[in-house]
This record gives C-alpha cells, sequence and structure tokens, in this order.
C-alpha cells in the first residue's frame, strides 16, 4: 500500500517549490510503535523489518542487558524517562510535524547556512525522506564494480546477512555500556560499507547524498568493514542543525580495519539543545592498519561521545581529533580513548574545546596500554578555550599502563580569551565579535583543515553563527 | 587635507594608578614627532591611550581627531577613524592566517561603514597589493599563510607591524619601540620602509607619526619635526632634532635636574612599580 506523503498545504506555501531531487519512495506498512520500551515493542520493530530470527534474538537480549545495567554515574546528568519515549518512528508517520512546528532559531540557521529548500524539510524533520537518487544511484555503480558495499544497515541485514552477522555486534557489544545496549535493542538505519582487499577509494563516502529518516534516525547503527589494504574515508552527518522532538539520540558505529587497511571517519553533528546525544564509536585497527576519528560536536542539551581505537596488532595506528563547542545550557563530555593491545602501537589524541555563554565543555579520554604492548606510544593534547566566566571546561584524563616500556605523552592548556589579542585584533579594524570569531576559528583551524573543502566553509559558518551576540 | 590629533590634558590610570598626568600634544598630517623618555615615564601607555585599551582608564582631558572627541570610541573605531599603533610586543593569534586577518582588517579601515558580514575586498587585488608591500619589506611571501605572529622571531614580528601600518594606510601611526630587538641592517631597513609608506599614505598625504624609541638609528630616516621628552607622567620638554641626538648621547640627568617635580613623579612611579 503505497502511503501518502505530502505535507499539509500550509507547509508547502511556506516550503515553496519542490526541489528536483524531491523523491518520495512510497512504502509498505505503517507503524508507529507506542511510546515506551519492553520486550513487546522490540519485536515488533523486529517483525516491522521482517527480520531473521538471531536479530530479533539479539534484540531481546540487548533489552534485558539495558534493562539490568545502571545509569553511568560519570559525565553528565542524564534526566530521561525511558518510557517517554517512542523508539520506533516509520517514516511515514512523521508527516503529522508540520514546518511551523519547527522552531524559529533553527529556521533561521538553515536560512544563513543557505540549506536547499528539499533539504530543510528533512532536517527538521518536517519531511520524511530525503533521496537524492541520482548522486547515490551513479556512485553506487561506480562502487559496485570493485566490490563495494555502501547501502543502510536495514537492507545490509537482508542481502549481506552473512557479511554483517561476522562483525555485528563484535566490536561493541551490547554488554559494553547502557547506551550501546540500549541501540541493541532498538536500532534502525545507519550505514553498512564493506571495502573489498585492496580497493582505495578515493573521494569520502558521504551519509549526506543518502540520508532519509531511517539512516539519520534516532538510533542508527553503523558498521564499517575495511579489508587488507583497503581505504575509506567516510563522512557523517550534516552541520545543519538537526531537529527532532524526540530528546535521545543513541547511535553505535562499530568499525573493523584490517592489515594495511585505513579508514577515516568524520562527523559534524550540530544537535538542536533539547537532545541528548549519547553515542558509542569504536574501531579495531589490525596489523600496520590506521583508524583516524574526526570528530566535531555542537550543539545538544548533553553530549557523551569518546571515539576509541583499538590497537590489537603490532604496528596498528589510531588517530583521533575531536572538537566541541558548548554553548549556554548544553554539556559536551567529549573526548577519545586509545587502547594498545599489541606491540609497537602508537596513538595520538588532539581534543579542542570551546566553552562560551555559560556552557561546559570537559575532555574525557583513556590512554590504556595492556600487558606486552611493548614499545607503545601515545601522545595526547587537550586545549580548551573558555570565552567568558560564566563558562566551564574540565580535564579528566584516565591512563591505565600495565607495560614498562611505553612512551604515553599527556599536555593540556586552557585559555580565555585575552584582553590584549582582543585589544591587537581590534586597533587593525576588526570589531569585538568579528576579533572573538577570529580568534576561535584559528583555535579550531587544526580540525577544520582535516575536514572535506564544503565541511570546512560550512563548520567555519556555524562557528561564526555561534559567535553572533556572543558579545556586547 | 590637514588632519588633526590632539591631545588635550591627559591622564590616564592603569588600574587606578595614575600613569600619565596632564599630557598635550598636537600632530598634524605630514608631522614626524619622537617621543623619548627613560623607562616607565609613561610613553607606551600614551600610546596604549591613543588606540583605545580598554585596560588604560583616562581620568581627564580629551583625545580629538579633527576637533571630535574619540575617547568613547573602542580600537576598533579608531582604527578606522586612521588610527593605528605598530605594538612593542604583538600578540599571536594562533591558526589565524596573517593574509586572512590583514584583509578582513584591510577591508574594514578601508570601508569604516562596512557592516559585520559584508564582502571582503576582492581576493585578486588584495593579494596583489600584498605581495608588493611584501616584497619592499624583503619579507618572504610564505610569511602571508603563516600564522598571526606565531612562533615569529623579535625581528618578523616588527616587520609584520610595519606590513600591517603599510596595508592599513593610517592617518597617524604610532611605533612604539619598532626598532627594539632589530640589528642595525634590520632597522635601517625598518626606517626606509616607514619613511617610504609615510609619503605614499592615502594618495599623497603624508602620515603624522608617533616615533617612540630609546634609540636614534629609528630617526635615521625619519628625522622628526618635533621631539618631545616625557617624564614621570607629562611631556616636559619639546624641541627638534637635536634634543633627539643629545638625549641619545648624553641621556637624562640635564632633563631630570630642569624638572625635579617630574623627576619626583618618576621616582615615585618607579617606587610603586617595584612594591607591586
Amino acid at each position: 500500500m503505497a502511503t501518502d506523503l505530502t505535507a499539509p498545504a500550509n507547509d508547502e506555501a511556506a516550503l515553496g517549490e519542490i526541489n528536483k531531487y524531491d523523491f518520495v519512495t512510497p512504502t509498505t506498512g505503517v507503524f508507529k510503535a507506542r511510546k515506551g520500551l519492553d520486550a513487546e515493542v522490540v519485536s515488533q520493530i523486529s517483525d516491522l523489518k521482517d527480520e531473521p530470527d538471531w536479530m530479533r534474538e539479539f534484540r531481546l537480549e540487548s533489552l534485558e542487558i539495558f534493562e539490568s545495567k545502571p545509569m553511568p554515574n560519570w559525565g553528565g546528568a542524564i534526566n530521561l524517562d525511558f518510557q517517554d519515549v517512542y523508539y520506533y518512528l516509520k517514516p511515514t508517520e512523521e508527516q503529522g510535524k508540520t514546518w511551523d512546528d519547527v522552531p524559529q532559531e533553527i529556521k533561521d540557521t538553515f536560512d544563513k547556512l543557505g540549506i536547499p529548500e528539499a533539504e530543510r524539510k528533512f532536517l527538521a524533520g518536517v519531511k520524511a525522506q530525503f533521496e537524492s537518487e541520482v548522486v547515490y544511484g551513479s556512485l553506487q555503480e561506480d562502487l559496485a564494480e570493485k566490490g563495494v558495499i555502501f547501502t543502510d544497515t536495514d537492507t545490509a541485514v537482508r542481502e549481506h546477512p552473512e557479511l554483517l552477522r561476522e562483525y555485528f555486534g563484535t566490536i561493541i557489544p551490547p554488554h559494553d555500556n547502557k547506551f550501546a545496549a540500549l541501540n541493541s535493542a532498538v536500532w534502525s538505519g545507519g550505514s553498512f560499507i564493506y571495502v573489498p582487499k585492496g580497493v582505495k577509494i578515493d573521494f569520502p563516502l558521504q551519509a549526506y547524498f543518502r540520508i532519509n529518516a531511517e539512516s539519520m534516525g534516532q538510533f542508527e547503527r553503523t558498521l564499517i568493514i575495511v579489508d587488507e589494504g583497503a581505504e575509506v574515508h567516510y563522512v557523517e552527518g550534516c552541520t545543519a542543525p538537526m531537529y527532532s522532538t524526540e530528546s535521545l539520540h543513541s547511535a553505535v558505529v562499530e568499525i573493523v580495519v584490517k592489515k594495511n587497511g585505513r579508514c577515516r571517519y568524520t562527523t559534524i553533528q550540530n544537535w538542536a539543545n533539547n537532545i541528548y546525544n549519547l553515542v558509542t564509536k569504536r574501531a579495531m585497527a589490525y596489523e600496520n592498519a590506521l583508524m583516524e576519528w574526526i570528530d566535531g560536536n555542537l550543539g545538544s542539551q548533553l553530549t557523551m561521545k569518546y571515539p576509541a581505537v583499538y590497537m590489537m596488532e603490532p604496528g596498528a595506528r589510531g588517530e583521533i581529533l575531536s572538537i566541541a563547542f558548548a554553548s549556554k545550557g548544553q554539556h559536551q563530555d567529549a573526548g577519545a580513548k586509545l587502547v594498545h593491545c599489541a606491540p609497537n602501537t602508537s596513538g595520538r589524541i588532539i581534543s579542542k574545546s570551546i566553552s562560551k555563554n555559560g556552557g561546559r565543555s570537559s575532555y574525557r579520554g583513556l590512554c590504556k596500554v595492556e600487558d606486552g604492548a611493548i614499545g607503545s606510544k601515545s601522545n595526547v593534547v587537550c586545549d580548551a578555550l573558555i570565552l567568558d566566566p560564566e563558562s566551564r571546561s574540565d580535564t579528566y584524563p584516565y591512563i591505565e599502563v600495565e607495560e614498562q616500556d611505553v612512551q604515553i605523552e599527556h599536555e593540556a592548556s586552557v585559555s580565555r580569551i585575552g584582553e590584549e589579542q582582543l585589544f591587537y585584533l581590534m586597533s587593525r579594524g576588526l570589531t569585538e565579535a568579528e576579533a572573538s570569531s577570529m580568534i576561535v576559528s584559528g583555535f579550531i583551524e587544526p580540525l577544520i583543515k582535516e575536514l572535506p573543502m564544503e565541511y570546512a566553509v560550512e563548520m567555519n559558518r556555524l562557528i561564526e553563527l555561534q559567535m553572533e551576540g556572543s558579545v556586547g | 587635507m590637514s588632519d588633526t590629533l590632539k591631545i588635550t590634558d591627559l591622564h590616564v590610570a592603569v588600574e587606578g594608578k595614575p600613569i600619565l598626568r596632564g599630557v598635550n600634544l598636537t600632530i598634524n598630517r605630514g608631522e614626524t614627532h619622537a617621543l623619548m623618555g627613560p623607562n616607565g615615564s609613561g610613553k607606551s601607555t600614551l600610546g596604549n591611550a591613543i588606540m583605545g585599551h580598554p585596560g588604560y582608564e583616562v581620568t581627564e582631558g580629551s583625545i580629538e581627531i579633527n576637533g571630535e572627541d574619540i575617547l568613547e570610541w573602542d580600537a576598533s573605531e579608531r582604527a578606522r577613524a586612521g588610527i593605528f599603533m605598530a605594538f612593542q610586543r604583538p600578540m599571536s593569534v594562533p591558526g589565524v592566517k596573517m593574509a586572512d586577518f590583514l584583509r578582513h582588517a584591510a577591508t574594514n579601515v578601508r570601508n569604516p561603514e562596512r557592516k559585520e558580514g559584508e564582502d571582503l575586498i576582492s581576493m585578486r587585488e588584495f593579494r596583489k597589493e600584498l605581495k608588493e608591500k611584501m616584497s619592499q619589506l624583503r619579507m618572504d611571501e610564505e610569511f602571508a599563510r603563516r600564522y598571526v605572529n606565531d612562533g615569529f622571531s623579535g625581528g618578523e614580528m616588527k616587520r609584520a607591524e610595519i606590513l600591517q601600518m603599510a596595508m592599513l594606510r593610517p592617518k597617524f601611526a604610532i611605533l612604539d619601540e619598532t626598532d627594539s630587538g632589530l640589528d642595525v641592517d634590520a632597522v635601517k631597513l625598518a626606517s626606509q620602509s616607514i619613511a617610504a609608506i609615510s609619503q605614499e599614505t592615502d594618495g599623497g598625504a603624508e602620515m603624522g607619526i608617533l616615533i617612540i624609541t630609546h634609540h636614534d638609528k629609528l630617526l635615521d630616516h625619519n628625522a622628526p619635526d618635533f621631539t618631545h621628552v616625557m617624564l614621570g607622567g607629562k611631556i616636559v620638554e619639546t624641541g627638534g632634532v637635536e634634543l633627539a641626538r643629545e638625549l641619545y648621547t648624553e641621556g637624562y640627568d640635564r632633563i631630570r635636574a630642569a624638572y625635579p617635580e617630574a623627576a619626583a613623579a618618576e621616582a615615585e612611579l618607579a617606587e610603586e612599580a617595584t612594591t607591586v
């Protein structure tokens, strides 16, 4: 049965003409899980997706683990009633939201960022699906010839069951933490990528081109397998503010990088201020493999996210570049983890945080060297910039070393935008706002230059928007 | 057009402590003024007060451009009105490239009415001009891509300050010990450059320059029309270029003897500085 996805007439008026990329895919069945979480809801999700038994059992076991685990007693305060959340919304049910429901500040940001009309509807949650089939289609064809698989995870469960099952839930098992268990029970969407041996993809794969309500949902689940000697750069998310009436986002991202492989995973997220963003990201890097996380966090009420690299075999490397921007009413508890499980592995963490208007940012990081991982090196640099006296920054570095012959370095700095620096820039004709903005852009430059061009431009614009009206 | 920067009976306090105690000074465009005086006499304080540093509180007196009082203007507005200061110790701004910073600054100073977010001056013209100025200052092109003052040597910082002056084409420039930390050749290049920039500023109308210095080298190519001696927060004597020569060779003993009141104020300031 085809479902009518047409938004109410007043939305169309507000949004203008239908964009040429504005495809709507008919879906079969209509389902909206009731609020709350129990075995019935979880089974319903599995039924709707017509999943194999193993996945249903995986979900149900995960639910039990979720229920048995206490809330984390570190990080930020989570005031969330798990029974007051919808865990599964079929995209067809999203039409109830209208453009008028979207807060004005979000609309203004869309304007300033110049987000195309069709994307605005998706990003605001007004429109259920946004897919650019032209772009995605040609991309897929090119990749498919090389044996690359790039699809959403639900499709992968159906079409690539053996490959998926070999790795799914092995890097981040459900019992890893409460929110990984939650995601394992109710996950939906996310990306599945397999890059075969020796295949090097020389352009970034972007979820941006294939975003739809399922793949960018609240509980997405991403799995990336980079086979021996293969290379991929995956870019997730988009810099426009993600607006949702639901207050919980809890994703799981699992990555395997085999011998001599390379993987870079770039995320820039800018959540609306009501969101709890609790994400588990972990990669396992094997012999001489390189895993890089580039992780940018803006917005949200509370973000807890610590991308990790487990260096499993000799010569593996892990690099994590993390940036957080906390403004009024926001707490960014972000960081990184490096775990050295084999000899001669090396890791590097660079963390930058900015706090303004009473925002709070924390760096929380782990450097662990396991017994036998001789000759391993870890280098951690975390810098915090505080823009005003109301804002706050903390550093929680955890170091666990079970081996003698290793090298661990940790440097931390906290700075405030100084009167002298501002005066210097202003004496050259910059306004106070322009001067602060320039100091902040300079501070995050090491991250920006690692981003693909269009993301770098958008990130800079976002920072400018964040800085607007922050002084005066 | 003859613009005038006029300072009248200026009193300035820093963290509540009075430093300047009634400074009078008038600078017309085209004039070069040397400001000399022992350490701690208030020379840099005067520079910072003219530029509008928020930490320097004007407790009495006025600073005017063409009769308009600018005390309420912040540093940005003063820069747009044509005032420039080459800093004694410029601040570094890591992550911000010289070229990006200068393009933004030049845009604002040249279009004082520009609103935030409006277009910057054309990249092409800006690059051409920057390249030209850098070559005049014998600066490597790579300099434009370096972060503002980040990891610069003392000499590089001073040259970068002169480059900024060249790009911003001010009406009035304060050079706060631009010669300190430079070797003889570098001072020569700097002073020649300053003289050249002064001539070409804003379509031929020259800069009014206030050179704060301990040395006479910078004055070789920028012979002052006036030399002012500051002592104890006041300008106690004004003369021509010969006064600069005298102070450089003879020191300040004659001045202290001639102005006992200012010398007492100087001693008082010095004592406070050491007890803080």
